[in-house]
């Protein structure tokens, strides 16, 4: 099936037939290790090179290069101080604290959903499936006034919980909740395929066996899925350290209470310190480095640990 | 035993369901009743105002222009990504996904860092009289930063599990570069490429945290639609923000949708899939 593309443009002439072109310089690249195929004789290689090259380096190379250098400019000690200000660790401490609990509360309910969906396919479980992916759709500044308002004072939601005496807009509960609608998704998407996946038979043989119900759950299902479950928990966790616009809204953005660390990079911009407001992206950017890191060692890990505390 | 299981698969049915409208499905009945609140006649006639208008018409023209960019150096990338063998190769694929992990805001900051008044080009930009933030520029190119990895991510396993082979014996009949590319290489990723289109497409039109931090917020100027949303929200104009958001988001929802009908044909067909959410 051919589906209309936008054609990319043409420096040269098209050829109109397949002539052979023996003068034309063909690079013949070293075989790359491990993959095995061998070097590959297709023209187009320095084209192609060029091109990825220059929209790499103008679109991330260096805008990154300005991130990394432009914290040190007063030194390292001013770079130290500019971090360790008690606003500043507040955000930070606010945006990594919140966004990991938020993960931890989407990798539940993220797990429900999913095995809900895969295992007892509940009644529309299809469309249930694809409700899933309503914060992937809904831009975020649109989910960032709808959250505040549902959750305000006046909201459907907001409204009879102040009647309870709880208070969720304009606090850090209603980051939370921002911070769960936006990563719930990525929990569902990385564990539901994997459950799907996971041939019937596995859990027919664990309960011929005489495993109980729970029992299946946990030592059969869970060890199968807990990889894609790291998975979805850090991705959640990476979205919710950055993310911006689904949360200023309702955050309340006090000072030291509620002011999340991208609020913080604006204000800075806007009091023109700009080393200040690199500082901070560099420490969140390293952050969600470490996090992304530290969860594929966790995935390594996670066969071995398995497979050694039940030979399946 | 039977009867506690359907018990059990009953519960975790109605448990799904309630988290999924509590959490997923309110926001999004409240987004359009707020935006209906006084009646379609009130919420359309929120329309009428020039800001929202420019507004509009700037996000259009913003997506019209960061699209084709990512996506022609988006093929180009994952064309050389999956048909060749080259040192450094991972550090390009490391570089791609870079943009998924970095915060919105960060991704606005570094070119007010680069272009802005105290920015490293800054005094050159402003000695010749060029303007990047706050102006047309700095939005593209937060906007080009955002919508990078889509195109070349939702390619490159196609590309990957087509191989290189119809390539291969197109070069040995002494076929050209650009005749493989447009014969061989294109047709074979039409959906793929479709799918990553509407993602980038998506993102360019909804972004609203890098392009906050470049645009100046002028109205009727540099306000792209997230951000004209932000200054009607703000001034209390209720409906009004609403019914912008609502557009938005049926704009938003109708790409994101016919990318998942795509990838739901596709699996069903048993063709390789992209994963680029």
């Amino acid at each position: 099936m051919t589906l209309a593309s936008p054609a990319p443009p043409r420096p040269g002439p098209l050829a109109t037939s397949f002539e052979p072109v023996p003068g034309r310089p063909r690079h013949v690249p070293p075989a790359g290790p491990g993959k095995g195929h061998g070097p590959t004789v297709i023209p187009g290689y320095r084209l192609s090179l060029g091109i990825t090259i220059a929209w790499v380096s103008l679109l991330v190379l260096l805008p990154l290069a300005a991130l990394a250098a432009r914290p040190w400019e007063h030194g390292a000690g001013w770079l130290w101080h500019s971090l360790t200000q008690e606003r500043a660790l507040a955000a930070l401490r606010l945006s990594f604290g919140t966004a990991f609990l938020a993960a931890s509360l989407c990798t539940v309910a993220g797990l429900l959903l999913a095995w809900t969906i895969a295992r007892v396919r509940p009644a529309g479980w299809r469309l249930l499936d694809a409700i899933i992916d309503l914060p992937f759709a809904l831009p975020t500044a649109v989910a960032g006034i709808t959250l505040a308002t549902l959750y305000g004072r006046h909201g459907w939601v907001g409204a009879p919980l102040a009647g309870a005496g709880i208070k969720v807009a304009y606090t850090q509960a209603g980051i939370m909740i921002a911070l769960v609608f936006v990563g719930l998704p990525f929990v569902v998407r990385s564990t539901l395929p994997v459950l799907n996946d996971l041939p019937h038979e596995l859990e027919e043989a664990a309960q011929t066996l005489g495993a109980r119900p729970g029992q299946i759950a946990l030592r059969v299902l869970l060890p199968a899925i807990l990889p894609a479950l790291v998975t979805g928990f850090g991705l959640a966790f990476a979205r919710g350290v950055g993310e911006y616009g689904s949360v200023i809204f309702i955050a309340g953005n006090r000072p030291l209470v509620s002011e999340i660390a991208p609020l913080l990079i604006v204000i800075r911009l806007q009091q023109f310190d700009y080393a200040g407001a690199a500082a901070i992206g560099l420490v969140m950017l390293l952050g969600a480095a470490l996090i992304l890191v530290a969860l594929s060692l966790v995935r390594a890990l996670l066969p071995a640990m398995a497979g050694a505390r039940q030979p399946l | 035993m039977s009867l506690r299981i359907r018990a059990t698969r009953w519960l975790l049915g109605s448990a799904a369901w309630i988290v999924a409208i509590l959490l997923l499905v309110l926001p999004l009945v409240s987004l359009f009743g707020e935006a209906l609140r006084h009646g379609l006649g009130a919420a359309l006639a929120t329309l009428d105002d020039p800001d929202a208008l420019s507004a509009i018409e700037l996000s259009l023209l913003v997506v019209a222009i960061c699209v084709p960019v990512n996506t022609v150096c988006g093929i180009f990338a994952a064309y050389l990504l999956t048909k060749y063998e080259f040192s450094g190769r991972g550090v390009i694929l490391v570089l791609i996904e870079l943009p998924l992990s970095v915060s919105p805001v960060v991704a606005g900051l570094v070119w007010v860092l680069l272009f802005g008044g105290r920015g490293w080009f800054g005094p050159m930009l402003t000695h010749n009289h060029v303007q990047i933030t706050f102006a047309l520029p700095g939005i593209l190119l937060a906007t080009l930063f955002v919508t990078f990895p889509f195109v070349v991510r939702t390619v490159m396993p196609v590309l990957d599990a087509r191989g290189r082979e119809g390539e291969e014996a197109a070069t040995m009949l002494g076929a050209g570069f650009w005749d493989i590319f447009l014969r061989v290489t294109l047709p074979g990723i039409g959906w793929a490429l479709l799918s990553g289109v509407l993602l980038c497409a998506a993102r360019a039109l909804g972004e609203f945290g890098a392009v906050s931090v470049v645009s100046g917020h002028i109205p009727g100027v540099t306000e792209t639609v997230p951000l004209r949303i932000e200054t009607l929200y703000n001034d209390y104009q209720g409906v009004a923000a609403f019914t912008l958001a609502a557009l938005l988001a049926l704009a938003s929802g109708l790409a994101v949708g016919l990318r998942g009908m795509l990838e739901w044909q596709h699996r069903a067909t048993g063709a390789p899939r992209g994963n680029a959410a």
